[in-house]
């Protein structure tokens, strides 16, 4: 199997969801001849010509509020927001149109979009390239959120995106993009929205991630096992709709759970998971709810030694686990 | 610039102004059906404000004074094949686009069978998928970035639709205004944009929304045209939304018409309506009444006579009768139907 990077996965499944229905489009800034800032789409205004890959103005309302017009007219469009930290003048079109079309004209209208954004920090992005959305876009029934971590479930989370008959928040972890490399098959294989993955299995702590933490989470839980701490790494993959069964099973089984993010604290989606948690596996649990996130600052800055002190890491997140390993 | 030439037009057909219906393509019987198409929302907005002091309703949006800027413009299109993303001013549209008074009234009553979406949305936001009437929502200008995305879907697709979208003009201080039309102009997208002028935002007039006194000036601005229209005629209405339509159909782009009218009621029902506006000016404008003027345009015409308009009142009178007591005796919703369509329901 070929051995291939999370972006170019992406780019695979992406790539072929166009070939397979010809309704995907493509829309954002400089997707077209540039590929996209990060090269996602490189290749694709030749193969598919400028009717399906529009370079857009500079407008992110638009960029979505576009996309929703085209899906209600039958396309499947694909919506790039440059960087996540951008897609604020978006989100309007975003929670108050997409989520709700379906809901406010009892399925009259459908939104089948799919809005890509890079997202995350560790890549001296400072605070406008550094941002994570995935609590605010979590909160918002008739979403779904989505944010793969490995290049496999990649491709299979974009295809799966992109045939879903409901808008899809799909979050790429932009210093994954090059980062982290794996087996992606070739050819057309789907990982189902709604589905958690249980990345490594172990009997003492559960350890709950997603895009970058994800890999920062496995590190940790391998350095803790010459220690004799049995970390299972649980891979969300989706964070709406929670595929709650994965994540409650495998804290009833370890009795102890850490959340890892990188989004600040405070009503981050770690405070949903843990609610959930507590309110149906309260009785599973032998020590607190622990969660190892960046501090409650607006954003992550730029200089180094400030990013990394904001930045959830594979030490921080040993540290933590044995910590509660001890409690 | 656009508007001025039509201006000019207009000014020189003064003279055979009579002849104006014919000109445009207007038949007899369908110069009546626009006649009804106008009066109709009227009268069911006259019936909802009542209901609403009995207490049968209990929030009324309505849009006395836009009758001809609705009419006109949505018969300008292909009913049922083009796309219509209309805001709560536009009952006039809703119904020209076919939906029924009882729908209506379902609507409005926030019944179960309201087709719009089951009592989901404010009285005032209707939604077809049969009728190509877009849903849509309160945000003001959201609904101008999808026209412009439906219409691009329209030009993918290869197929000869367009869509028209409406807006107030306290909407076009908003960036989607901006986006929407500086898009539509870059792909000369199949859309039509109907500002509907009535001269306030709520409270706020024209002179603290923009420093301009025709939106349509900044239409060149996107590179299509703009036109300045009497609102309350339904004949010019008519005339620049066909001509709009052509110009979309044909692939030449994006028109904006700017429709001046007025609105007598107040904003909503929340609103008293008098605070930023004089009674004397709102008795100006209905001076200038659109249904008025059509009828007299009719009337001089011999195409109406009164004992016609009062059956044709009458026949009105009896289907909004009708409507509103079905619709007040439908069901209301299950409280747990507030559960459903969020998501795609699994098939089962
Ligand atoms: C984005 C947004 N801001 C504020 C409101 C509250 N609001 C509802 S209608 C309205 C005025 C709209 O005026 P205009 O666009 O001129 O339309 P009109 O009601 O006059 O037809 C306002 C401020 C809203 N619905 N959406």
């Amino acid at each position: 199997m070929a051995v291939k990077t999370v972006i170019e996965a992406l780019r695979e499944g992406l790539w072929e969801e166009m070939k397979r229905d010809e309704r995907v489009i493509v829309l954002g800034e400089d997707i077209g001849i540039q590929g996209g800032v990060f090269r996602l789409t490189d290749g694709f205004v030749q193969e598919f010509g400028e009717e399906r890959v529009i370079d857009t103005p500079l407008a992110e309302s638009l960029i979505v509020g576009a996309a929703i017009g085209a899906a209600m007219n039958g396309l499947k469009p694909v919506a790039e927001i440059q960087f996540a930290d951008f897609i604020y003048p978006a989100v309007d079109q975003i929670i108050n149109e997409a989520a709700k079309i379906r809901y406010r004209s009892t399925s009259n209208y459908s939104c089948p979009i799919v809005v890509r954004a890079p997202y995350g920090g560790g890549i001296h992005g400072g605070l406008y390239h550094s941002q994570s959305l995935e609590a605010l876009f979590s909160h918002i029934a008739g979403l779904k959120v989505v944010a793969p971590s490995t290049p496999y479930d990649a491709k299979g989370l974009i295809k799966a995106a992109v045939r879903d008959v409901d808008p899809v928040i799909f979050l790429e972890h932009k210093k994954t993009y090059r980062l982290i490399k794996g087996e992606v098959p070739e050819g057309d294989y789907v990982v189902p929205l709604g589905k958690a993955d249980v990345k490594r299995q172990g009997k003492n702590i559960t350890v709950v991630a997603y895009g970058l933490m994800l890999h920062y989470s496995l590190e940790a839980a391998e350095a803790v096992s010459r220690d004799g701490i049995d970390v299972e790494v649980v891979d969300l993959r989706t964070l709406r709709p929670l595929d709650k069964e994965t994540l409650l099973s495998s804290v009833k089984k370890t009795g102890k759970v850490i959340i890892v993010h990188e989004d600040s604290k405070f009503g981050g989606f770690g405070a949903e998971l843990s609610a959930t948690i507590a309110e149906e596996a309260f009785d599973y649990l032998d020590g607190p709810i622990v969660r190892v996130t960046a501090p409650d600052v607006p954003a992550m800055p730029y200089s180094p030694p400030l990013e990394d002190y904001c930045m959830p890491s594979p030490e921080k997140i040993a540290g933590a686990i044995r910590q509660l390993a001890a409690y | 610039m656009a508007h001025m030439r039509n201006k000019a037009e207009s000014a020189g057909r003064a003279t055979k102004v009579k002849t104006k219906h014919k000109e445009l393509g207007l038949t007899r019987e369908k110069l009546l059906d626009m006649y009804e198409k106008m009066l109709l929302p009227r009268m069911i907005s006259e019936r909802m404000w009542r209901m609403l002091r009995q207490g049968k309703l209990l929030f009324v949006v309505s849009s006395e004074g836009h009758e001809a800027t609705g009419v006109g413009t949505a018969y300008a299109l292909n009913m049922g094949s083009d796309y219509i993303v209309h805001y709560y001013r536009d009952l006039s549209v809703v119904l020209a686009a076919g939906m029924t008074v009882k729908d209506v009234m379902l609507q409005v009553f926030g019944k179960a069978d309201d087709p719009s979406g089951g009592g989901r949305e404010l009285p005032g936001l209707f939604c077809s998928s049969k009728l190509r009437l877009v849903s849509t929502s309160s945000p003001i200008a959201v609904q101008l970035p999808h026209a412009a995305g439906i219409a691009l879907a329209s030009k993918i697709k290869g197929e000869k639709i367009v869509t028209i979208t409406y807006f107030g003009d306290g909407a076009t201080s908003k960036g989607d205004f901006h986006e929407a039309l500086n898009f539509a102009g870059i792909h000369k997208l199949p859309v039509i944009f109907v500002c509907e002028n009535n001269k306030y935002a709520i409270s706020v007039p024209q002179s603290k929304q923009m420093a301009i006194e025709n939106v349509a000036d900044r239409a060149p601005g996107y590179g299509f045209p703009g036109v300045v229209v009497d609102g309350n005629d339904v004949l010019e209405v008519y005339r620049a939304a066909k001509e709009a339509v052509e110009r979309a159909r044909n692939g030449l782009g994006p028109t904006l018409i700017e429709a001046k009218t007025y609105r007598y009621a107040p904003h909503t029902s929340n609103d008293d309506g008098v605070r930023y506006r004089t009674q004397e000016e709102i008795e100006e404008w209905k001076k200038k009444d659109p249904i008025e003027k059509f009828k007299q345009y009719l009337k001089e015409h011999g195409i109406l006579s009164e004992a016609l308009e009062k059956e044709i009142r009458a026949k009105l009178e009896q289907q909004i009768d009708e409507a509103v007591d079905f619709a007040d005796k439908a069901p209301l919703p299950k409280p747990e139907d507030a559960l459903t369509h969020v998501y795609a329901e699994p098939r089962r």
